[in-house]
């Protein structure tokens, strides 16, 4: 489904990504973890080329998205992204955070829009939350509205960067079991996350990155029992 | 006392109608202005965007360049001296209405100070929304359109209203070209009746009458804006 081949992030000073390839499949859970610095926020950000990649090249649904001429709004339609900082619309109700991008690309009649953006609040269990402003909302709340959000063109694949990360203690359970349930149902998922818990739990592959590179590629088992390089052994003695 | 005030009003502002005269200044001023207000905010919009563009000509910002001179220029010298050279040496051999000049004069001068007031609303929007937007599928067009700019236009509203107030209490400076606005036809009143207090008062009054309006008038605005806003 996501084919990257030798994908290069710079920055001025920096190397952020340097010349992963990986193959994404679908129905994949791939979480990735890593020590900050790492370049696996980079990687994923450039997925679906929020970052611009140096060199290399990125293949979606057999598409080449890093391709000059592709319509990435297109294929961003495709790929639903969750952030840390949730990123809700402050201007907007619930509701029209959810309905705004298949209402104005005329995806959706604004009616259509609103039955699929109340079935997934319901879902969710914020319906009754439809008209509130994100101002009135908790953290956990925002980012299942978010997530709500980034499904609401029915993407392939969903791309979590680090989404319990800016949430208190309390609420990382209610935004990690509404991730759960969209594993459950088959979506093929790509998450940046610290969360071992969830990666052993819910990922059908772990990648461990250090200094751009992707160091393990795994099943958690595997990852977790049987780490083996030295620098994920070290990284697993200090989170676990 | 209050008859030798009523007696300087009545000399002043109603021997000779030179209430109308007011009137008529009071018109110019405020013609003057509302277009300036207009012509700068287009302006504005304009030159903030410009200044935004990273589009490339031969590796430089180009569009970035031209809009940073413009500002540069216009914020460095004094309006007194940016009318006089559109007046007399512009449009030195052309016959055009004063007025004109002195709205595209005020115009131009504002249009410098508004892009800078909507840059930097755009900019103090965080930049996490324009990357949700995109991420959802919108082009930056429309990202723009429908996510930053109601979000920024909160911010730019008070400050916009600053510049307009300023706007129409520097067209004062338009007698340099012998246009007779507000200022010019108090100073024409007193030097015609040799007092001084009743009508620069009057025309001091006048002017708080219409930039206390606008500030009214944007006030209410801004409430409306923040409907919703619990940040």
């Amino acid at each position: 489904m996501i084919h990257v081949n030798n994908l290069k992030k710079e920055f001025p000073n920096l190397i952020a990504v340097n010349d992963v390839s990986i193959t994404i499949n679908k129905g994949d859970k791939v979480v990735i973890v890593g020590p900050s610095g790492s370049g696996k926020s980079t990687f994923l950000r450039c997925l679906n080329l929020l970052e611009a990649p140096t060199s290399g090249e990125i293949k979606f649904e057999g598409q080449v998205i890093t391709d000059p001429k592709t319509n990435i709004n297109a294929v961003r339609l495709k790929m639903g992204m969750v952030f840390q900082q949730f990123n809700l619309f402050p201007h907007l109700t619930v509701r029209k955070n959810i309905t705004l991008v298949p209402v104005k690309l005329k995806l959706q009649t604004q009616k259509e829009a609103d039955e699929t953006a109340d079935k997934l609040l319901k879902r969710v269990g914020l319906f009754e939350k439809a008209d509130s402003y994100p101002g009135q909302l908790s953290g956990g709340q925002k980012q299942r509205i978010a997530i709500v959000r980034a499904l609401a063109t029915n993407p392939d694949v969903m791309l979590f960067d680090e989404p319990t990360s800016a949430l208190d203690p309390e609420m990382v359970g209610e935004v990690l079991n509404v991730m759960k349930e969209l594993a459950a149902d088959g979506m093929t998922m790509v998450v940046v996350t610290h969360e071992m818990g969830f990666a052993r739990e819910v990922g059908t592959r772990v990648l461990f990155m250090d200094e751009g590179k992707i160091i393990e590629d795994a099943p958690p088992e595997e990852f977790f029992a049987n780490p083996k390089s030295p620098r994920l052994k070290d990284f697993l003695s200090k989170v676990l | 006392m209050f008859d030798s005030l009523w007696n300087e009003i009545n000399r002043n502002l109603i021997a000779e109608d030179r209430w109308l005269y007011l009137l008529k200044g009071l018109g110019v001023t405020l013609q003057i202005s509302f277009f300036a207000i207009i012509l700068g905010s287009i302006i504005g919009v304009v030159i903030a965007f410009m200044k935004m563009s990273n589009t490339k000509v031969f590796g430089c910002r180009i569009f970035d360049k031209i809009a940073s001179i413009y500002v540069t220029i216009i914020r460095g010298t004094p309006l007194v001296t940016q009318l006089l050279i559109i007046y007399f040496v512009i449009f030195a051999s052309v016959d055009i209405d004063k007025v004109i000049v002195a709205i595209i004069a005020f115009g131009l001068n504002s249009g410098a100070y508004v892009s800078e007031i909507i840059r930097a609303g755009i900019l103090a929007v965080d930049k996490g929304q324009m990357e949700a937007g995109r991420s959802l599928g919108f082009n930056y067009a429309k990202t723009m359109i429908y996510i930053i700019m109601p979000q920024a236009i909160k911010n730019i509203i008070p400050t916009l209203a600053n510049e307009f107030i300023v706007l129409i209490k520097e067209t004062a400076i338009v007698g340099y070209i012998a246009l007779e606005d507000l200022t010019k036809v108090g100073d024409v009143i007193r030097s015609r009746t040799y007092s001084a207090l009743v009508p620069l008062v009057t025309v001091a009054i006048v002017y708080l009458l219409v930039t206390g309006l606008l500030a009214k008038i944007f006030a209410l605005i801004e409430r409306r804006l923040r409907i919703g806003d619990t940040r």
